[in-house]
Parts: structure tokens; sequence; C-alpha cells
């Protein structure tokens, strides 16, 4: 990272406290700019009348890593654009993009069917959903009209940003010309078909990948001579090896490549890295094998430097653990995991909704909440400030306590139910009794796990009178 | 850098504009204006329209500009019957730019991380035919910058009464549950395991309240049916684990077990001592805080004077999911702070991987949201849930994992070992990925 106070940043700045940008002085806009909260462009006097100063801290604020865009629109994805080679020293940005391939042999039902699974997997976390990012079309068959063809069916039945994939200039070229207005990132450029790539690039003036396996100096060769045409929105692929020392040199690859880029500062190879965990399925024949190494692999270089990956399998349990592992990566360290204690109200209770308590921990919270809502139970939900810490941990370590139960429950007007009880989390079962002394309310023990609250739903209410 | 006008378009525009300079123009076929950015070369443009058309265009061109299209001279107009070029060939270098890559290493590693020896054999008064070394990086883990001396390992958990288990992970244990030793021996011959973790949960005053001593026989025989090395858990109750530890080392004297845990939450000067007296290694546990790991592991040194080398620590494994973005991170920490120096978290590291069967993730039938894609079967999860959490720490520097489900053993194994450099071979062709993948 270039910058590594505001107050370099600070210097730059008209230091004139003027609050045009919506801060109270230039130093605290300054301390946004660097954790990337805030756009350079909010500072109105610096845009409107100091250019130089402007250039110098737009250069100074660029990320290390190049940052490019994939596709148009809602849908488009970033990759790159990171300042460190740590989380903790700031946090990684633009999550890994995942692309999962379909190809042009495929017959036209099944790319569909496909394509729609792709498109609409999801998995519910902390408040959102994880989703994948991507279409990658590959040409299996050689044939430019087939493979233009299965682009522009692709381009038809979905929004989701695409990657090309051929080493077929005259494929490449059909495929572009059925997607031209997507953006899509065309791969790729080698030994062999660069120049006829590199003006496939110039000529719609999209992304497009390096494709130099286990040679590195080839690739930076490539990169440099592809940006001396001008030619910048570039991803580079070193190879992804899926076995043995060739797997143990990729690892070596991505490293070197992200170390030179971050700590040594080296441009010309300042790019997003791309990796191709598909590769897996070339080891392995039976699909269990091949999911489990092609989930480990993405695994690898999602922890370790890859900003986009392009995959094979669609095995639940594979697409599960790949957004996952991304989420934990990417997830802003600096961002407390807390929300708000209090007592909400989950769809639409009244005097015969129960009442349910949990902690302020995100991930507690938002499971706990999804669980319920989605499931059509109108309740009251007390959330108890654990400082962020789960049921639990928060037994264990005296966050979580009858009294502190008590003072939450305080607040809320038992009068205008039909009952007087309250359903604490399994994991707090030790409470139950103490919290009946303190309140003099009736306290259910609910299940484990909230994602069992219907079933025990079922059997447990209404109370008996 | 590069857009395209189609004349007919410029047309258009230009009847718009009541511009009527092209009226009189004949255009045949479909011509393409190629507009190129910075440098503004028309070559191709005048080459393919003829001198006089090209003219005209020229004029559209800056009408164009005048629009909205982006900027371009045409300040080479003096080329127009010369050269003619195709453009591309013009932009197009020739050949490639030839620069070599290297990188440089990292010079702030100055330090090592401290190597530790489990189990031992009879020529260092034990039983174990082998022991197993972890620890001793130089660098983060499988870098270039420095060799890593020793390779990952893998101890399994056994329990000594049969408990709850995931179901996935049930089916391999099974016909053994009732017999640690017989659970013991599955583990090593089986699945693999280079050493094995007694759980003494039995011992817990509300499970069966297994006395210390009647505990430490199922160590003996634990110690007997299997020559690995072992590690000694307690049942985490903090009141009694201490004395239950006391007494299994005692009976395991000299074999270097890995004691576990010695944590603040109970008496930790305790375990520290027993492990000095009998010649065993502590298990330094703490809950994802790298400064309290700090804390105690000096306090293991200074307090109860165990040797650097008599020290593994855990700063504790939240499963994928469910904490593991903190406990990758502090791992990772802890670790780059020993290479830099750190002399008091400079440790090999354990990981209770084993946690990552608590994520519902990881054994539940099914989601329980509605909105939820479908999950898959629940046999696939699991051990993959085990082996990404154990693959994420193990990228941050941990050395032992605690581990349940042979397919997670085998899996992990086979990557860590593959980046280690003990994989050697297998160089899958991957030029023509694009084409080979069919189904
Ligand atoms: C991550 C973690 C931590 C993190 C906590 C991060 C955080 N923000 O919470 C940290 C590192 C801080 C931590 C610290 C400690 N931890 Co801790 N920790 C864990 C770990 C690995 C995961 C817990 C977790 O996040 N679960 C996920 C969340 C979503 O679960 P949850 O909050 O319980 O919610 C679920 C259920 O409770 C239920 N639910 C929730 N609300 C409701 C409401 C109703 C009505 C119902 C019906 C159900 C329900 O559904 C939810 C979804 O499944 C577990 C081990 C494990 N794998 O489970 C140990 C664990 C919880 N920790 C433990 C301990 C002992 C501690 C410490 C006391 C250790 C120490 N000596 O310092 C400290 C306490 C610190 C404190 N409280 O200040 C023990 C608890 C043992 C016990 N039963 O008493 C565990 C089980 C580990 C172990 N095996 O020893 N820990
Ligand atoms: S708008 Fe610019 S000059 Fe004004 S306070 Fe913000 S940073 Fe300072």
């Amino acid at each position: 990272m270039k910058v590594k106070s505001p107050l370099d940043v600070n210097q730059l700045l008209p230091k004139t406290n003027c609050g045009e940008c919506g801060e109270p002085t230039c130093m605290a806009f300054a301390s946004k700019l660097i954790n990337r909260d805030a756009k350079l462009e909010d500072c109105i006097p610096l845009v409107k009348e100091d250019e130089e100063g402007y250039n110098k801290l737009a250069e100074l604020l660029a990320p290390e890593v190049k940052e490019i865009t994939i596709g148009v629109g809602e849908r488009a994805v970033k990759i790159g654009g990171d300042d460190v080679l740590y989380r903790h020293q700031l946090t990684f940005f633009n999550p890994t993009a995942l692309f999962y391939d379909v190809w042009d042999t495929m017959d036209m039902d099944e790319l569909k069917e496909r394509v729609s699974e792709i498109e609409n997997f999801r998995k519910f976390y902390v408040g959102e959903f994880l989703t994948l990012d991507g279409i990658a079309i590959r040409s299996v068959s050689g044939d430019p009209e087939k493979f233009k063809e299965t682009v522009k069916k692709v381009v038809e039945i979905t929004d989701l940003p695409l990657v090309l994939c051929s080493f077929e200039p005259n494929v490449l070229k059909a495929g572009m010309e059925a997607a031209s207005d997507r953006n899509p990132l065309i791969y790729g450029a080698n030994k062999e078909n660069w120049k006829e790539v590199l003006e496939l690039a110039m000529k719609y003036d999209v992304p497009v990948t390096l494709c130099s396996f286990g040679d590195l100096n080839l690739l930076k060769s490539m990169a440099i001579t592809f940006r001396n045409a001008g030619v910048e929105k570039l991803v580079l692929d070193p190879g992804t090896f899926p076995s043995g020392e060739k797997l143990r040199e990729t690892f070596h690859n991505f490293l070197k490549l992200r170390r030179g880029a971050i700590l040594e500062g080296q441009k010309e190879i300042a790019y997003p890295l791309m990796g191709v965990p598909a590769t897996a399925w070339l080891v392995y024949e039976d699909e269990l094998s091949a999911s489990y190494w092609e989930a480990v692999l993405a695994s690898l270089l999602i922890v370790k430097y890859g900003d986009i990956l392009i995959l094979h399998g669609t095995q639940p349990h594979s697409l599960l653990a790949e957004v996952h592992i991304r989420e934990t990566i990417y997830t802003d360290p600096r961002t407390p995991v807390q929300v708000e204690a209090g007592i909400r109200e989950i769809g639409e209770p009244d005097e015969n909704s129960p009442v349910f308590v949990t902690t302020n921990f995100a991930l507690t919270y938002y499971t706990v909440e999804s669980d319920i809502s989605s499931n059509g139970i109108d309740c009251y939900l007390a959330v108890v400030n654990t400082d962020g810490i789960g049921v639990e941990a928060a037994v264990a370590g005296g966050q979580l306590t009858a009294q502190k139960i008590k003072e939450i429950l305080d607040e809320f007007d038992f009068s205008k139910l039909s009952h007087r009880t309250v359903v604490i989390p399994g994991l707090a079962a030790r409470l139950q009794g103490e919290l009946e002394d303190l309140t003099g309310l009736k306290v259910f023990v609910g299940p484990l796990d909230s994602g069992r609250i219907p079933g025990w739903m079922e059997k447990n209410w209404p109370p008996e009178k | 850098m590069h857009q395209e006008i189609d004349i007919n378009e410029l047309r258009e525009l230009l009847k718009k504009l009541k511009v009527e300079a092209l009226e009189n123009v004949e255009i045949e076929g479909d011509v393409e204006v190629e507009l190129e950015l910075p440098t503004g070369i028309n070559n191709s443009l005048s080459y393919a329209l003829g001198q006089e058309l090209a003219q005209i265009a020229a004029h559209l061109l800056n009408i164009s500009q005048f629009l909205g299209y982006p900027g371009w001279s045409l300040s080479e107009r003096k080329e127009l019957d010369g050269g003619q070029v195709p453009v591309e060939a013009q932009q197009i270098p020739a050949t490639l730019v030839e620069e070599e890559f290297s990188v440089g290493h990292i010079t702030e590693w100055k330090n090592k991380i401290e190597e530790v020896t489990l189990g031992a054999t009879s020529s260092d008064g034990g039983t174990r035919k082998h022991t197993v070394t972890i620890g001793g990086e130089s660098a983060l883990p499988y870098y270039f910058d420095a060799p890593m001396p020793n390779p990952n390992r893998v101890t399994l958990d056994v329990f000594d009464m049969p408990i709850q288990l995931a179901k996935t992970v049930r089916v391999n244990y099974e016909d053994v549950m009732h017999d640690p030793g017989e659970w013991a021996k599955k583990a090593v011959k089986e699945f693999g395991a280079d050493m094995i973790t007694i759980h003494l949960i039995s011992t817990d005053p509300s499970i069966k309240d297994t006395s210390p001593a009647e505990a430490s026989k199922t160590v003996e025989e634990v110690l007997q049916a299997v020559d690995v090395p072992i590690v000694i858990g307690g049942s985490g109750n903090p009141q009694k684990d201490p004395d239950v530890l006391e007494k299994a080392a005692e009976v395991a004297e000299g074999e270097r077990c890995l004691l576990a845990s010695a944590s603040f939450n109970l008496d930790y000067v305790k375990i520290g001592e027993v492990a000095k007296k009998y010649n065993h290694v502590v298990l330094a546990w703490t809950q994802i805080d790298l400064n309290s790991q700090k804390e105690l592991n000096r306090k293991l040194m200074k307090q109860c004077g165990l040797e650097r080398d008599q020290i593994v620590i855990d700063p504790t494994t939240a499963a994928l999911g469910y904490g593991l973005d903190y406990a990758y991170t502090n791992m990772e920490r802890i670790r780059i702070a020993g290479l830099m120096g750190d002399d008091e978290l400079s440790f090999p590291i354990s990981s209770g991987t084993t946690n990552a069967w608590g994520a519902r993730e990881a054994w539940m039938v099914s989601s329980p949201l509605e909105d939820d894609s479908d999950w898959g079967p629940r046999e696939f999860r699991g051990p993959l849930w085990e082996i990404i959490t154990g693959l994420t720490l193990a990228l941050a520097g941990c050395d032992l994992f605690m581990m349940m489900h042979p397919t997670s053993v085998q899996v992990l194994k086979e990557l860590t070992n593959t980046l280690f450099g003990s994989v050697k071979g297998n160089d899958t062709e991957i030029s023509d990925w694009i084409t080979r993948l069919v189904s």
C-alpha cells in the first residue's frame, strides 16, 4: 500500500474543512478515503480548483492491483483492487468472482437449465444471500458458428457477466460478435494467438485474460506488450495445475505475482489473477472426488490471491463451501458484527405469539431471524446485548445472564399478550430457573438450533393454559 | 480507444441535423468507419472508401465528434494515398516484449518457529514406535521463502465412551465406539491418523463423573493399542480437568503426550507443572485472542518453567461460516508475529478442526430456509466442511489438526502434503482444459 496514514492524504486536500464532502474536516475525509468509504470526487473544491492535487491524490489512492469490471449493469462484477497481502492489514476488496462453465456442445435445454441453476443459486448468510457471479462459456467444438450461437443463447437468457473461453481467435471473434454489448472477459491470449486476441480486445475494448501456464516470464512479457498497445484491462492466468509438484508451483506463482504487485510495486503484473479450479476434473474421474478437489483448489486460491475463478462442478456441497470460504476471506474485519439490541417484531405478531430470546451477535441474530421469518412464524424477538457474542460463548462468558434477559424483557409490555411466557435458546438452558425467579414468567427452553423452532412450535405452541 | 460508427448511422444523424453533405454520395455495401483513439489514424478508412469519400467521411467524423462521439484527429491525412497498412497491423507489435519476472524474499521473517516433538521412543524413555515433530518453520506455510521442515499432522479423536456424533461421522466408528483401544487402532490403521486424541469426557461430573484414576486406565489402554503419539484431553470441565490430566500424565510418564488443554479458565499452572514433572507437552488454548495467547504462553514458561519445546498453541478454531474469519486471521497474525520475532507466539499451532461439525451446513439434513438452494446430501457436506475449515487454517500456519472424518483426513493430507512438497510427479496436462472437459 502506498498510503499508510490519513496525514499523507490530508496534505494534498484543500485543508479548508469546508464540509462539502459531508465530513466535518478534511482529515476525517482523508481517513474515509483510505478506508475506501468515500470517493475523491466528493471533495468538490479539489475537483474544481486543484487539478494537480486531484491527480496526485487519485494516483496515490489508486489500488496497487488494478480493478477491472466484467459485464454490464447491475450484475457486473469488479475484480482486483487490493492493497494488502493480509486481510487484517485493511480488508480485501472485491470478493473473488466465481464463474461456472457451460459449453457449446450442450443441447439447448441442458444449457438453459444449467444457466438458470447458476443464476439462481442462493445461500442465506448473515442477513443476505450469497450468490454466484457469472458464466464461463467454453468452446469445445472449435466451431465459431456453434460458439456464437451458444453465446447468443446465453446472452438471451441471463444478465450475468460472461467469460468467453477459447484459444482459437476465430472462435473468440464469433463469440464477441454475439456478446459485444456485454463487456465479457476474453479468455485467453497465449503465446500463439496473442496478436489476434490483442486485436480483438482493442476492437471491442473488453477485458482480456493473458494465459501463460507455469511461465511467469512470458506472462509478464505479454502483460507489458498488451499495456504498451494501450490494452490495460488485463487478467493474468498463471495456470492452475491441479495436482502434484505443479500444484505447489501454482500456489507459489500466485504468491509471487501478488507479492510483486503489492510489496514491490511491480506495476507490470499488478493485475487481477485468475484461477481455474475446473482443472480438478482433469484428474479425477468420479464426480465426488472431482467436486471435492475442485472445492479444495478453489478455497486455496480464494484464500491466497485468486480474484476470479472458473469452476466446473455445481454440486451443492461444493457451491456451499465455495461461497462460504469466499465470504470468510472477504468479510471486512473492520466492521463490527453486532446488531442493535431490543425487542423486534418478526412478521405480524399478535397476543398469542411467542417471545423468543437471542443475542446480538450478527451471525446468531440473522440465523435465528431468518429461521423464524422464512417459516412464517410471527413472534417477538428479544435481542440481548451480549457484546456481539453468540449464545453458547455468551452463556459461558457471562454476557448472557438471567439478569440481562430480565432487563430487556422489562421493556416489554406483557399485558398485551394472552400468555406470560418466553422461550430461551436451548444452549442457554441453564438460565431457565433463575430467569423464572427474576421475572415470574414461565420460561421455556427452546431447541438447541433455531432451525428447529418450527418443529418445536408444532409440539409446544400454544402453551397449555 | 476504439469506436465504430456505421456510415449509415452517421447519415441518419446528419439528416437529423439537416446536414446534406452526403446527399449526393453513393455508398455501396456495408462500410464501417473505424475511429481510432488516441492516435486518430484514418488510413484504413480512407483506404476503404477511396479518397474522395474519405474526405466527406472526415467531415462527417467531425460532425459526429460534435455529436458526442469521442474526439480524434485527422492529422495523418497526408498519408491518405500512401501505405494503406491496415490499422491493426500498425498498432499491434510484431513480437512480444521479452521480460523476466522475479520477486524477492521476505526479509522480516528472521525468527524460527519452535520445533516440538510429540511422543517418545524407547531410546527417549517412552514406548512409541514413531514420534511426530511439528513446527520449525521460517516462513508462512508452503511459501518459497524457506523450506518447511515438517509436514502437517493429523490426530484423530477417540472418546472414552460412546457419544453423540454427527451421523456422517458416526457411521465410521459405530463398530468401535464402545472400546477406545479398538477405536484408536481403527483410526491409525484404516484412516491414516498420525496421532490419537483420547478425550476423557466421561470424567465430567454431569456425564459419568469417572474418577481420574479410572479414566487414566483408558489412557493406558490407548497407549497399548497404538504406537503413535497421543493427545490427552479432559472433559472440558474446568474444575475437574486439572486433576484428570494430572493422573493421566502420571500414568503416561515419559511418553511425551500433548496435554489438552491449559487455559485461563482452569488451573493452568497445575497443568504446566504436571507436564514438566512427567515430561509432556502442553496445549495452550485461548479464545481467538492474540494477546491472551501471548500471556498464557508467557505464564506457562515463566510460572511453570516449561521449556519452549513443551508448548503447542491452540488459538481456537471456529468453523467455516461460524467465525472462521476470526480464527483464520488470528492464526495468521500469530504466525506472522512469531516469524517476525515475537517469541511469545513462535510456537507450533494446533486446530480443533472437528469444530466444523458444529456448523449446521455440516450436519443438518437440509436447509431450514425455504429460500436457500438445495444443500445436497449432508454426507457430502460434512466432510467438505471439515476439509475447508482445516485447509484454510493450514494456510494461516496451523501445524496439527484434530479431526474426525476419514475422508476429511485423506483429502486434507493430500493437499497439505502436496503443498509441502512430498507429493511428486502428477503432471496433468492443462493446456487444453477448455476443450477437454465435456460433461
Ligand atoms: C466463535 C466462538 C467463540 C468466539 C465468539 C465470537 C462471537 N462473536 O460469538 C470467541 C472467540 C470470542 C469465543 C470465546 C469464548 N468461548 Co467460544 N466458541 C466459539 C465457537 C467456535 C462457535 C460459536 C458460534 O459462533 N456459533 C454460531 C452461533 C450462530 O451459534 P449460537 O449463537 O449458539 O446460535 C445458535 C443456537 O444457539 C440457536 N439459537 C440462538 N438463539 C436462539 C433463540 C431461540 C429461542 C432458540 C430456540 C435457539 C436459538 O440457534 C443458533 C443457530 O444454530 C464455539 C464452538 C462451536 N463450534 O460451537 C465455542 C464455544 C461456544 N465457546 C466456548 C467457551 C467456553 C468460550 C469462552 C468462555 C472461553 C474462555 N474460557 O474464554 C469464551 C467466552 C468469551 C466471552 N463470552 O466473552 C465453549 C462453550 C462451552 C459451554 N457450553 O459452556 C464452546 C462450545 C467451545 C467449547 N467446546 O468449549 N468463542
Ligand atoms: S470537501 Fe474537501 S476541502 Fe471541504 S472538508 Fe471535505 S475534504 Fe476538506
